[in-house]
């Protein structure tokens, strides 16, 4: 796991033994009754179509257009988040974690890779990345300007690590100049990286 | 186990690097690597902290020259070999050489959604009453296991504040080597930046972890 340039960085050999390998692999356990193909093409299709970081924007947009729900949320995600029919693997617990003008919260995992599934999906590979991984709990700052973008010095940064089966969705600030839009539309500003604390939304005339 | 999975804090060249309209899976053989590590819990019979283990508990070369889906799939054919539910002379010939073991149960297409949606909750009853509450002062024990452990090593012996009780979960140093559940306390331990990276820290920044009761003492 040498980081995000690693898919590139191999020659075609190496990467087609691992192909045959995991082709292979794949012809073992299905003849020896395993696993059922139709399930694994499921899998893939679920976590490619259904299961990403739009389930997670709509949570943000409701928390942002509902006081109410804002506070349900934060007060105990899971049933919140369950409310939009997202619950489930990699997500059995999970705790939101509000931005405010004078606070930046960041959600890593130094050990692996765990991430809230049925919120944001499978994680990218900059999450899984040696750089990210090590960076994120000593120098967030330095890994928002990998981002491209820089938080004032006065403003708090809160990283967690998620070391446990609590997982963390960020609930990013809202940009001004949203007033009365619906939840759907407001969606459209949340960025997957907004809801990690590697991002901010989208401004309003990003999306006009 | 003091592997190079455990990363926080460590020096490391280059900057993070987001790729732009990043596709959920890089290569087909990815695609059927998440697919089959997934399909076969069930007729596997493992649990979240044993894959976390196969996957981490290899020489620090390995583990780092591995992309991560390669990494996935050595801890599967580890956790297959060791259960005899395939040979290594089966990987080596890319086919079945041996009569399949018996399994309880294999991954249906109509179980994917339900299997999904249902996840795998960690929290139990509890068993005694949690030994710390928000606010108290412990500190992460200094301590370097063998087998698996959730205790990053850049917070041992450092000092921080009780910021959440989560509840009794599932102790993963247990639930890894087989040895059941035994249920623990899980607390959100917030350090300052300062504590954990010294006077050059970022004076705004705190790092929280979440802890088991047998990591942690009072400070």
């Amino acid at each position: 796991m040498t980081g995000p340039n690693h898919h590139h960085d191999h020659d075609h050999s190496e990467l087609s033994e691992t192909e045959l390998r995991v082709r292979a692999l794949e012809t073992i356990l299905t003849e020896k009754g395993y696993v059922d193909p139709a399930a694994l093409d499921l899998l893939i299709e679920t976590y490619e179509t259904k299961v990403g970081p739009r389930n997670g924007a709509r949570v943000v947009a409701r928390a942002w257009a509902d006081p109410a729900y804002r506070a349900r949320l934060l007060k105990d995600a899971t049933p919140a988040i369950a409310e939009l029919g997202y619950a489930g693997r990699q997500g059995e617990h999970i705790v939101a974690l509000e931005n405010t003008p004078r606070l930046h919260n960041m959600v890593v995992c130094t050990l692996c890779s765990c991430y809230p599934w049925p919120v944001l999906g499978l994680p990218p590979v900059w999450y899984k990345s040696a750089p990210y991984r090590s960076k994120a709990v000593k120098d967030p700052r330095g890994v928002l300007r990998d981002f491209g973008f820089e938080l004032p010095e006065s403003t708090k940064i809160r990283v967690w690590d998620s070391t446990a089966e609590i997982r963390y969705l960020v609930l990013p600030v809202c940009p001004p100049g949203t007033d009365g839009w619906s939840e759907e539309r407001l969606a459209d500003l949340v960025t997957r990286d907004s809801m990690i604390g590697t991002g901010l939304p989208k401004e309003p005339d990003e999306i006009a | 186990m003091d592997g190079a999975h455990d990363m926080g804090g460590v020096k490391w060249s280059g900057p993070v690097v987001p790729e732009p309209d990043e596709p959920v899976f890089h290569a087909e053989w990815e695609r059927r690597a998440f697919a089959i590590t997934m399909a076969m819990g069930m007729p596997g019979g493992w649990n979240i902290d044993m894959s976390r283990f196969a996957r981490e508990d290899r020489p620090p070369e390995d583990y780092l020259s591995k992309s991560y889906y390669q990494i996935w799939l050595a801890g599967l054919e580890r956790l297959m070999l060791e259960r005899s539910l395939i040979a290594s002379d089966e990987i080596e010939a890319g086919k079945p050489l041996h009569p399949a073991k018996q399994v309880a149960k294999t991954l249906t297409p109509k179980d994917v959604a339900s299997m999904l949606h249902r996840g795998r909750p960690t929290e139990r009853d509890a068993v005694a009453p949690a030994r710390f509450g928000a606010g108290d002062r412990v500190r992460a024990k200094i301590i370097h296991p063998p087998t698996h452990t959730r205790l990053p090593r850049y917070v041992r012996g450092h000092t921080g504040i009780v910021e959440r009780v989560l509840g009794c979960h599932v102790f993963p140093d247990s639930s890894a080597t087989g040895a059941g559940e035994n249920p623990q306390w899980l607390y959100t331990v917030t350090f300052d930046g300062a504590e954990l990276w010294g006077e050059a820290s970022d004076r705004n920044l705190t790092v929280s972890v979440d802890a088991f009761e047998p990591y942690l003492e009072a400070a």
